[in-house]
């Protein structure tokens, strides 16, 4: 084999040109395929941050009631036989694969101003009642001042956090911390500023996409949960958040979490559900669409490799018909046929998985060209390279079975008579 | 008895003409003889030797080779017998062109599936017995003729067949070298190989210790016999070919009288 090997390398080298115009076919339809997939794999992972963001791997699962999210403000009254989410739930939660912690918090965006400093309102932005795991859930971090302590839970302090954005709103050019805003008329000192942990930088792709990005840039203010009765209502159902290891199992660790929480509830309205926010879901459905279009030019590079396919059959005829005479020879000194089968079969091969060598190469360099020029995101994938090579040795295979079996079954008489 | 061929027709086929080439071929070889076979061009000395070296198929007859019959064996078997039993030397050496003469005579090496390492030993063991230990690694346009016969020659032997078959082994050399190679299948017929060598040249052929003559297919130790014989086959093949040809005139005249008959 490793004989066989290095004398293909020999025969391939002494038609340097000849083999390397053969391998072209080969090389452009891996080139192109390597790039395409680069760029398919780029694009993916970008709609997928953007639409996700990158490292946060958080889940928000949510009450919905049909098709709508259920919000809860002053108006809408709490659904029948929803209760709060209970310790005991939580534990149930925090067991699931994959999942890394979970917290419970209460939302309402503040659409008629319940919060105020001065006469700055956080018109637009949320009021947040949040348990002790939630900054830790989703990677915020304290900036400035201190977070929310056990005691505070306990005590019923009113003490509030604000993100950068309703320092902003709230605050512009003034140090927050210490100050006291009101929230729907309760006074609430500020102890310190979070921030989150990763950037998030959303790409707009709907109105709802909007809707959310809104939301998060207008300012958030987070209270200690327990606080929750006192600016607004008991018992008001919670939503849940956590966090998983990798972004690929956010929608099973979901689902997963819906489904305890929903086995904790007994609505009179069954239509009143949680559900995960799956947004690898809707990345899918973007990628699907970018993925369709860029089979369609994996197809055109499969025809150039079927094209260098013919090609290097085509040569390796050639070769057995110059080597008519090296092959009869080798049958009369005691050469099998599966011999000389398997010195031809290696030497498509290896002409084709250089082709493919050389190919992948090509198509790296090609992708990264293809991100500089076009401002496109490549990404290089390990298993396609991989599987570039092996296809293009199975290509070597097909194609070189003809030729090798025409070589295998010549007979050395004839053979050994040309001159 | 080393090998033994009894009544072994050859013929071709070309353009749907029957050539008969070889002509109930008679011939025993012994353990360690050093036989000669010699004729004119086209005589079927090629193709005596095809099928000596298991190489070709007879029409029809018997071969007996080291006490077994060959003729119903199988390809892979069939190879098997030329790679242990059969060293072949050629008037045009056929040596691989990109090889060394250390990689030619590691050839059949390979298919013998020996050891890599045994491999090159045995093959510059095979070399220094034809006097070109210095010249391993050197690719055979850098090698003479006579040079390239040894290493040919090496290559035959590197598995210890009990036969070498030589077709016009000095056909493509100077005199000189010539006798050189001569020399050489002395001392391998004086250490037991049973040789078998084609030629025209007389002079080569003297080297055998016994000689046959083939004549238009047909083989004797008789010059002459072979020559009378041969003619004799000839005269009745022509009277047949004339029968044959009259038959046809009259096919056709049927024929034609026939289609007179249809209009
Ligand atoms: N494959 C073949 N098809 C038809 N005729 C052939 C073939 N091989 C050899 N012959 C004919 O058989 C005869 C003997 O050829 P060969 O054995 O090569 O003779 P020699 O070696 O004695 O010169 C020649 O007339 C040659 O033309
Ligand atoms: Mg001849």
């Amino acid at each position: 084999m490793l004989e066989n090997i290095r004398m293909s390398f020999k025969g391939i080298w002494s038609h340097k040109m000849r083999s390397f115009l053969t391998m072209l076919g080969i090389i452009i339809g891996i080139a192109a395929i390597i790039a395409i997939v680069s760029t398919i794999k780029g694009t993916n992972e970008q709609i997928k941050q953007n639409l996700i963001g990158s490292g946060n791997n958080t889940v928000k699962i949510l009450l919905n009631q049909g098709d709508y999210q259920l919000e809860i403000d002053e108006y809408t009254s709490v659904p029948d036989g929803v209760t709060q989410i209970s310790d005991e739930t939580m534990k149930k939660i925090r067991k699931i694969d994959h999942v890394v912690s979970a917290a419970r918090y209460l939302r309402r965006t503040d659409y008629s101003g319940y919060v105020f400093y001065l006469n700055n309102s956080l018109s637009g932005g949320s009021v947040n009642g949040v348990d002790l795991d939630y900054f830790e859930t989703l990677d915020y971090v304290i900036r400035k001042g201190r977070g929310f302590s056990q005691k505070d839970y306990d005590d019923y302090n009113k003490v509030a956090i604000l993100d950068e954005d309703s320092v902003e709103t709230l605050f512009p050019g003034e140090d927050p911390i210490g100050k006291t805003i009101e929230i729907n008329k309760e006074p609430f000192v500020v102890i310190g500023i979070v921030t989150s942990g990763t950037t998030f930088e959303p790409t707009i792709n709907s109105e709802e996409d909007y809707y959310t990005y809104y939301q998060e840039s207008a300012g958030s203010v987070y209270i200690p949960s327990s606080d929750w009765p006192i600016v607004f209502r008991f018992d008001e159902p919670e939503s849940l958040v956590i966090q998983v290891e990798s972004t690929d199992d956010m929608t099973s660790a979901g689902k997963a979490a819906a489904d305890i929480l929903n086995a904790a509830i007994s609505p009179t309205d069954d239509t009143v559900l949680y559900k995960a926010e799956d947004l690898l879901e809707q990345a899918k459905e973007i990628q699907q669409l970018s993925e369709s279009t860029n089979n369609m030019l994996i197809w055109i590079a499969g025809i150039s490799l079927l094209v260098g396919g013919i090609g290097v059959m085509n040569i390796m005829l050639v070769t057995v018909t110059e080597r008519t005479q090296e092959i009869g020879l080798k049958k009369a000194i005691g050469a099998k046929k599966n011999k000389i089968l398997g010195q031809f079969l290696t030497e498509a091969v290896v002409l084709t998985s250089l082709g493919g060598i050389i190919g992948v190469i090509s198509g790296i360099v090609l992708a990264e060209i293809i991100s500089r020029v076009a401002d496109m995101p490549v990404a290089i994938s390990g298993p396609a390279a991989v599987g570039a090579v092996a296809f293009s040795m199975v290509i070597g295979i097909v194609f070189g079975m003809m030729p090798s079996y025409k070589a295998a079954n010549l007979d050395p008489i004839e053979a050994l008579r040309r001159e | 008895m080393i090998l033994s061929l009894e009544h072994i027709y050859k013929d071709y086929v070309q353009d749907k003409l029957v050539v008969p080439v070889l002509k109930d071929i008679n011939l025993s070889v012994e353990e360690g003889e050093y036989v000669a076979i010699m004729g004119p061009s086209g005589s079927g000395k090629t193709t005596l030797m095809n099928i000596i070296g298991c190489l070709d198929h007879p029409t029809s007859g018997e071969y007996i080779l080291d006490g077994k019959s060959v003729l119903g064996l199988r390809d892979n078997a069939l190879s098997d017998v030329r790679l242990n039993s059969i060293g072949f030397v050629f008037q045009t050496f056929q040596l691989m062109p990109r090889e060394s003469a250390l990689e030619n005579v590691c050839l059949p090496l390979s298919y013998a599936g020996v050891k890599k390492s045994e491999k090159k030993e045995r093959a510059m063991k095979a070399l220094e017995r034809v006097g070109l230990k210095e010249r391993a690694l050197f690719k055979p346009t850098q090698l003479s003729g006579g040079q390239k016969q040894r290493v040919a020659i090496a290559r035959a032997m590197i598995n210890n067949p009990k036969i070498l078959l030589a077709d016009e082994p000095t056909g493509a050399l100077d005199q000189k070298s010539g006798e050189q190679i001569m020399r050489l299948f002395k001392k391998l017929n004086e250490e037991g190989v049973t040789i078998i060598m084609i030629t025209h040249d007389p002079k080569i052929a003297q080297n055998a210790k016994k000689i046959y003559y083939i004549i238009d297919g047909v083989i004797s130790e008789d010059e002459e016999k072979a020559r009378s014989t041969a003619e004799a086959l000839e005269k009745e093949e022509a009277m047949e070919d004339d029968f044959l040809i009259e038959n046809e005139k009259s096919d056709n005249e049927k024929q034609e009288v026939a289609s007179d008959e249809n209009s």
